[in-house]
């Protein structure tokens, strides 16, 4: 799990450019399943057929990621740019990103401490003041590296620190990802649908089309979600606590998950002693939105591993939590068929 | 060793100010092949010592570079094991959030600074920098574990490697000044080219952020006949005014104002101009924030001269530098260092 959990996060995939992170989920999803597909909007559903019957499940767990999007090369050289999807502007300055295919290094830069006021100190940084420098002189250089419209990822290496903990970028929804990829590893008496997304980042955008492809009878979203129990934070607003095992979905802004679902999660969870939590907070939302009201409607319900520092570069998970939102995964998905 | 793979090492190893053991280890075996002599004293101030291959009374060469470094201390551990924390030196807290650090307790732990989430802040708080005290270092440990490992006062630095930009850019932590080191172990090896009399000492200096403490107490010890300080400046960019800063593809900048000798002075510009160097002016009108503020004054006084290599994004964990500047600014060094002919005494005059 550790190394496939490396290998997908440190993979490039801003919503709308998941090329290289779709790449790799291909490779690694075609040896388990019976059939895989790329739809129009770019997702991949992998296609596992059932032994018995011809009940649909669906797993999803979204590949994008947030990032940037080269909006202008400056004269000098520098390099203005876009976020793609909720970045909190203050987390940027001082960081390094890589640009475009080739993956061309670049530095959020702020003017040094020295240069400042002490009301600038003060002051959140703002995205549309900053610009991202990779050392070119002026405008023809950087043009022969770059041009608007590439996609730049935060430069940050997956690492596993503490007593079980990772860091890394895009831990939401790579966790996720990597949970599929494990559940495709089992066989089930239904047909399995194990939907990697693109663009839930933007607005659950490829679930809406690849919900719709597959109907459903039930679907289940695997996700990666804030977890705020740090100082400074009332323990009523943590929404999840690392180290508790998943985090069960009652609701949040953009769905309502299934009665009968949530409580197949928490049996399910009883019954194999696997740890668990209900997620404390009804805010955000996921691809659980649109596969909801896709067509006639779906049965669905979502279970979380909590981040901390989400949509960072340095986002932290628990390989426990992982673990054990892939066990309570294969243990609904056993449950799944007496639905 | 060539240079940037000289800065890519140096960087990674911790020097904050006052706790340079390490950084000043690697600076003396790398010093020791082009130098006659490498020591240290008990302020981790390290002297590589050069002697010229040309008979004649040459002068007594002081170069400072400080090896040490910004960073920050453990202030606290919470009961649930997260870390708070101070500065040392300059850090604008605006770089912290999600940077990734390394804290030198008992054992070096990795760790990540966080906050609280934007999305609990309240509606005025998202236009404030989030505060350094609010701020949290998570190691990812129980607080036990945390409290075995971690003392108040451990040293924290700042976890970021050495990448290569475009042209001759590198980013990095730390690379103030170790830039300037690096540049030091480039004079020597363009020395070994060119025929100089006198004694040469390359002084990597410590506790610079500090208040340059290291350079006052090495140019006490060596009192030196010259000196050269050697830092980095800003480097243009364009949320700094143009005044503050220098071109990143024009050569190291040479000091100009009160601090510098400007006899001594003129005598590096002309050497820059004999031998197609380029170089810009950094105008100081008071005391420099470098080296050069307390060498000029030490003991009966050292006529002083200033090199800056244009530094972008100073005191951050993404410091940008143009090697090609500390290739020149060596070169320029050497080049100075043998114009010193007989009667070189003449330039330190007034």
């Amino acid at each position: 799990m550790s190394d496939l959990l490396k290998r997908l996060t440190e993979a490039r995939g801003v919503s709308g450019n998941e090329d290289q992170v779709r790449q790799l989920i291909l490779e690694e999803v075609t040896p388990l399943v019976d059939e895989v597909r790329v739809d129009n909007m770019g997702s991949i559903i992998a296609f596992k057929k059932g032994v018995k019957s011809d009940k649909k499940v669906m797993l999803c767990a979204h590949m994008d990621e947030v990032g940037f999007i080269i909006t202008r090369i400056d004269d000098n050289g520098m390099l203005k740019f876009a976020p793609v999807g909720s970045i909190d502007p203050r987390i940027l300055p001082s960081k390094r990103v890589k640009i475009g295919d080739k993956a061309i290094p670049g530095v959020l830069g702020i003017k040094a401490i020295h240069l400042q006021e002490p009301s600038e100190r003060e002051t959140a940084a703002k995205a549309k003041q900053m610009y991202i420098d990779i050392g070119a002189k002026n405008r023809e250089e950087a043009e022969r590296l770059v041009k608007p419209g590439d996609y730049a990822v935060f430069d940050s290496e997956c690492v596993y620190f503490g007593d079980s903990k990772v860091k890394s970028k895009a831990l939401d929804d790579r966790v996720g990802c990597a949970v599929l990829i494990e559940s495709l590893k089992g066989s089930y008496p239904f047909d399995l649908y194990a939907c990697f997304t693109v663009q839930e980042e933007v607005g659950l955008r490829g679930a809406k089309v690849a919900a719709y492809s597959i109907q459903p009878d039930i679907a289940l979203v695997v996700e990666g979600t804030t977890c705020s129990d740090v100082p400074g934070v009332e323990p009523h607003r943590y929404s999840t606590r690392m180290g508790e095992g998943p985090a069960i979905s009652i609701a949040d802004l953009t769905s309502y998950s299934n009665k009968k679902l949530v409580s197949l999660l928490i049996e399910c969870a009883e019954k194999a002693d696997i740890p668990f939590q209900i997620k404390e907070s009804v805010s955000g939302g996921n691809d659980a939105g649109e596969i909801q009201r896709a067509r006639g409607g779906t049965m669905t319900a979502v279970v979380s591993v909590p981040c901390r520092y989400i949509h960072s570069p340095s986002s932290v998970a628990d390989l426990n939590d992982i673990n054990n939102t892939l066990r309570l995964v294969q243990e609904f998905l056993k449950g799944c068929e007496a639905l | 060793m060539d240079a940037k793979k000289f800065l890519g090492q140096l960087i990674e190893v911790p020097g904050v100010s006052g706790y340079e053991d390490q950084v000043s280890k690697l600076i003396m075996d790398t010093f020791e092949p082009y130098c006659d002599e490498v020591y240290r004293d008990d302020f981790f101030n390290v002297y590589g010592k050069k002697l010229g291959n040309k008979s004649g009374k040459g002068p007594k060469i002081m170069l400072a570079a400080h090896l040490d470094e910004i960073g920050l201390m453990v202030k606290d551990i919470d009961d649930r094991g997260f870390i708070t924390f101070t500065n040392i030196g300059g850090v604008d807290q605006r770089i912290l959030l999600s940077q990734e650090v390394y804290i030198h307790g008992k054992e070096r732990l990795f760790g990540v600074i966080g906050a609280k989430p934007p999305h609990l802040q309240e509606r005025n708080e998202a236009r404030k920098a989030v505060p350094m005290k609010e701020m949290v270092i998570d190691v990812g440990l129980p607080a036990e574990r945390v409290k075995e490992l971690v003392t108040i006062g451990d040293l924290i630095t700042f976890k970021s490697p050495l990448v290569e930009l475009t042209g001759s850019n590198v980013c990095g932590k730390s690379i103030d000044d170790r830039a300037g080191v690096v540049m030091m172990y480039e004079t020597m090896k363009e020395l070994d080219k060119l025929v100089f009399s006198g004694e040469i000492y390359f002084v990597a200096t410590a506790q610079e952020e500090v208040g340059t403490r290291g350079a006052i107490i090495s140019t006490y010890k060596i009192n030196p006949d010259i000196g050269i300080a050697i830092d980095v400046t800003h480097g243009d960019t364009p949320d700094a005014s143009r005044d503050d800063t220098h071109a990143m593809d024009k050569g190291p900048a040479i000091g100009v104002g009160p601090n510098m000798h400007p006899k001594l002075t003129k005598k590096l510009m002309d050497v820059a101009k004999e031998y197609g160097i380029d170089y810009q002016v950094e105008v100081a009108p008071g005391l420099t924030g470098t080296d050069a503020r307390s060498m000029q004054i030490s003991r009966e006084g050292v006529p002083t001269v200033l090199i800056e290599l244009p530094l972008r994004y100073m005191h951050t964990t993404v410091e940008t530098l143009n090697l090609d500047n500390v290739k020149k600014a060596a070169r320029l060094v050497a080049q100075f260092i043998a114009s010193m002919e007989e009667g070189w005494e003449e330039c330190l005059t007034y």
